[in-house]
């Protein structure tokens, strides 16, 4: 039995089982995790890091490939950069 | 496309052989353009195509401010995927040593006309927050600026279609000969005036062209849009260049419309491989990091190698090539190729059709190279 | 700044699926001094995500051999340089490795292959694997109503998988047509673990309506994914779906290899008998050497181990094994190649650079992929080309590029390090048990 923990993603907090990645959070958010160069919206594609459609801005820090990164409690996720 | 005679067939459809064509073609001549790659291929799609003016010399001020000027008056016409950004350039001065040279530099290019503004530690600062904190200062030049270079000879090659120019691009040359090129899988084209302008590759073509490849090395990040406003340039970067025979490495950062940071620079002499060297790769960045440190955790996409057409005195070859009249060069331009293509294609046409050039073309000729060596 | 360390190995293995897995455990069973290297957090790769502590007795059972052999485990890095023979740089979270070793066993494995339509750009548009990975990563999939389309038996696996996590698989649409598939079924018949996977999964998905000679054709939806329409046997269908895991067959991660200097043939690792490639210290298994599957896979991670080892009489002992599961691998190719109206899937304007959004027209007029390149921009993000490689290659018949550093996107400050340099930190790696 996993616990819940909480983070942020643009300011919406979002439970998710512990072991759950930033991307599932933002999908579960309803946010689309990063907007394209021409300005549509994109998410995870491929699940393993090598699309990178699933960046995201993470605790300030920019272009981090959500997928591959295990949420932590009180993360503050920002897909609007 | 039938192999009857042209006015000026061109070898090397990079940025100089493209401005060549875009210029000679506007002047009604019939042009022929052929390259054994696609547009831009050479190191016009690895350099980091910036337009700048510089001061080593005054022949080279001299074209390059010219240039300049070309790049200015065509910017409103240049599509949108040429990101001619006038985002100008700061020569950064790490010490007083460096801000005497920043002086020297406002003096000369005041004295010349270009705008200029020397800054201090603090006004850089404010200009460049990612700069680590204290440098000396530096001198903006505000009239540079940036683009992407093999879009940019895509549109003067377009134009020089528009204008009746034929270009066969996948072509490669076996040897020129007097009013012929040959060709490894084609009918040769025959034009009255041949013009080598194939970088790196024109001593391949052209015997006793004292022509040498420099290599550079280039990484781009991801996006970042506000890390860099301006193309940043170390001071250090002249003695780097003015290097004859060794490998260096300066400091040179470009911020692209995406919003990605180019950065650069270094230079080789004697490598012939394209091959991405990791000791050069590294030696350039940590370089890069010393003036940037903010640069550490920004990712990288891509590296990549490119190799300068290089002369022994710095100046490009524009001009008929002594041993044949009917030949002429356009190459030799170095890190200047982006900046130098118009103002470079302008004499070459000038030469050509007997006009006045508008800048004295001495200093460019090739046959200064048979008159005397010169020495830096 | 982060902090850098060398390590030095007999063997180092680079990648943490089957392939690895199986190589790792029987080198370090040689009582060689072994490390396994993969960037995900875990070991098990992708088919074996998060499996290797429970989930797959098989993923169990060789995580176990590896760590009773004193394998040294190295996940989260990423492997993205090669400095010098014998070194490899990989970036950590916040800190950098320099790997030095006498034989490398490269087991980079395999990504699926995506093909461009109108919409599949959208959120909630996956891979096939992409939507496994997912869920295995925590994306609740309770209720969901999803198509699974593309082609290939992955399809099947994450059908099956997406249905056993409570997932409504509404339809799996399979590109192929029903004679590539009967042929296959018969080559089936030649493997009996395949044909109890087969007849397992068969069970698994009893009552959901699989087609074949059937593609998407349309994606729909605002900001999301709406619905899908798919064409079945020349008659368009549109399905209400909350995803779509799409994806057509895989392709081989042959990155690292290229960048080595690897002889590279029609997309895969040239390999001797003894999984060796043209450059005699380092070895290649599993899907890098052409898409097999997982049981091939662990077979020639086992082979790749033990000649690592010098251990080929071993080694050798496996050929036959290998033998009979390369034969159901080429099965596999010729049953799911690419049809060719899956070239035309794409309209005018549907992006195929994903990370440039670059759309098909502005592609089409070029005759290679370098000249697209330069003009476009597509393939200069930070995929790398991965994703719209292998697009472009089936589209437009385009070769790609060589391969430069670094073969991941890294932070300025590992690309700057230089091997050697760093401080020496060793990790003291506990000897096998012989």
């Amino acid at each position: 039995m996993s616990s819940l923990l909480t983070v942020s993603v643009n300011g919406i907090a979002v439970e998710v089982a512990s072991g759950a990645t930033v991307a599932v959070a933002a999908v579960l958010a309803g946010q689309a995790c990063r907007t394209s160069v021409s300005g549509q919206p994109r998410g995870p594609v491929c699940g393993m890091g090598i699309c990178f459609e699933c960046r995201v801005t993470i605790d300030g820090k920019p272009h981090c490939r959500s997928c591959q990164i295990l949420c932590q409690p009180g993360m503050e996720v920002r897909t609007d950069g | 496309m039938s192999d009857s005679a042209y006015d000026v067939a061109i070898v090397g459809a990079g940025i100089v052989g493209a401005a060549c064509a875009d210029e000679l073609a506007r002047r009604g001549l019939r042009v022929a353009v052929v390259d054994r790659d696609t547009v831009g291929s050479g190191a016009t799609a690895a350099g980091m195509g910036h337009i700048v003016v510089m001061d080593d010399s005054e022949a080279q001020f001299a074209l390059t401010r010219y240039s300049q000027h070309l790049w200015q008056q065509l910017r409103s016409e240049l599509p949108d995927d040429v990101e001619y950004e006038q985002c100008g350039t700061i020569w950064v001065a790490t010490d007083e040593e460096e801000m005497a040279e920043v002086r020297r530099k406002r003096e000369y290019y005041r004295e010349r006309g270009v705008a200029t503004e020397a800054l201090d530690a603090a006004t850089l600062r404010n200009l460049e927050p990612n700069l680590r904190p204290g440098m000396a200062g530096g001198l903006l030049v505000p009239e540079d600026g940036v683009l992407y270079p093999p879009c940019a000879a895509r549109f003067l090659l377009e134009r020089a279609q528009q204008h009746g120019a034929q270009v066969r691009l996948g072509c490669s040359v076996a040897h020129l000969r007097q009013g012929r090129i040959a060709l490894n899988d084609a009918p040769e084209i025959r034009a009255e005036f041949i013009v080598n302008a194939a970088g790196a590759g024109s001593p391949d073509l052209t015997a006793g062209l004292e022509i040498k490849k420099r290599k550079g090395h280039l990484v781009i990040t991801d996006r970042y849009p506000g890390f860099l406003r301006h193309q940043l340039v170390e001071l250090g970067y002249l003695k780097s260049a003015h290097s004859v025979s060794s490998d260096s490495v300066a400091f040179n950062v470009q911020p692209r419309r995406t919003g990605q940071v180019l950065i650069g620079s270094s230079r080789q002499y004697g490598a012939e491989h394209k091959e991405v060297d990791h000791a050069m790769l590294a030696w350039m960045l940590q370089r890069a990091q010393e003036y940037m440190p903010g640069l550490a955790g920004l990712s990288t996409v891509r590296s990549w190698t490119g190799f300068r057409a290089a002369t022994p005195d710095k100046l490009p070859l524009i001009g008929p090539w002594s041993a044949d009249k009917s030949l002429l060069l356009a190459t030799g331009h170095e890190g200047l190729g982006i900046t130098t293509s118009l103002g470079t294609a302008r004499i070459l046409a000038d030469q050509i059709t007997g006009a006045k050039p508008e800048i004295p073309v001495e200093p460019y000729l090739p046959s200064r190279m048979a008159r005397e060596h010169v020495h830096v | 700044m982060g902090s850098e360390s060398r390590q030095r190995f007999d063997v180092l293995v680079i990648g943490g699926g089957p392939a690895g897995l199986a190589a790792a455990a029987r080198a370090a069973e040689c009582a060689v001094r072994v490390a396994i290297v993969d960037d995900n957090f875990s070991l098990g790769g992708q088919i074996w995500r998060r499996a290797t502590e429970g989930p797959s007795p098989q993923a169990v059972r060789w995580t176990e051999r590896l760590r009773a052999a004193g394998t040294t485990e190295l996940c989260g890095l990423r492997v993205f340089d090669q400095p010098q023979p014998g070194v490899l740089l990989a970036e950590g979270a916040d800190d950098i490795h320099e790997l030095r070793y006498q034989k490398l066993i490269v087991a980079t494995g395999a990504r699926e292959r995506f093909l461009p339509f109108p919409g599949w750009a959208l959120p909630n548009v996956m891979g096939a694997g992409g939507l496994q990975a997912m869920v295995k990563s925590g994306l609740p999939i309770d209720r969901k109503r999803v198509v699974v389309a593309g082609t290939g038996p992955l399809l099947l696996a994450v059908a099956a998988y997406l249905r056993e996590h409570g997932a409504e698989v509404l339809m799996i649409c399979e590109q192929a047509s029903r004679s590539s598939l009967a042929r296959f079924g018969v080559a089936l018949l030649r493997q009996p673990s395949k044909m109890v996977q087969g007849l397992r999964l068969r069970k698994a998905l009893a009552g959901v309506p699989f087609a074949t000679n059937s593609w998407p054709v349309n994606a729909q939806g605002g900001q999301v994914l709406e619905s899908v329409t798919i064409s079945r046997e020349g008659k368009s269908e549109t399905i209400a779906c909350d995803y779509l895991a799409c994806g057509f067959h895989l392709v081989p991660n042959t990155e690292l290899a290229s960048l080595l200097g690897c002889r590279i043939e029609s997309g895969c690792v040239r390999v001797d008998d003894f999984q060796r490639t043209t450059l005699p210290e380092v070895f290649c298994a599993g899907e890098p050497t052409g898409i097999g599957g997982m049981e091939l896979a662990l077979v020639e991670g086992q082979i790749a181990g033990l000649a690592a080892a010098e251990r080929a009489a071993e080694a050798g002992a496996l050929f036959g094994e290998r033998k009979k599961l390369r034969a159901f691998a080429q099965a596999l190719d010729r049953a799911f190649r690419l049809r060719a109206e899956l070239r035309q899937l794409a309209s005018a304007a549907t992006i195929v650079c994903r990370c440039e959004d670059v759309p098909y027209s502005r592609l089409s007029q070029y005759a290679s992929w370098r000249a697209a390149k330069l003009q476009t921009r597509c393939g200069m993000g930070p995929c790398q080309g991965r994703i719209c490689g292998p697009a472009t290659q089936f589209l437009f018949e385009w070769n790609p590029d060589s391969v430069r550093p670094p073969i991941f996107p890294v932070r300025v400050e590992s690309l700057a390090v230089t091997a050697g340099a760093a401080e020496p930190v060793h990790q003291e790696v506990t000897g096998g048990q012989g």
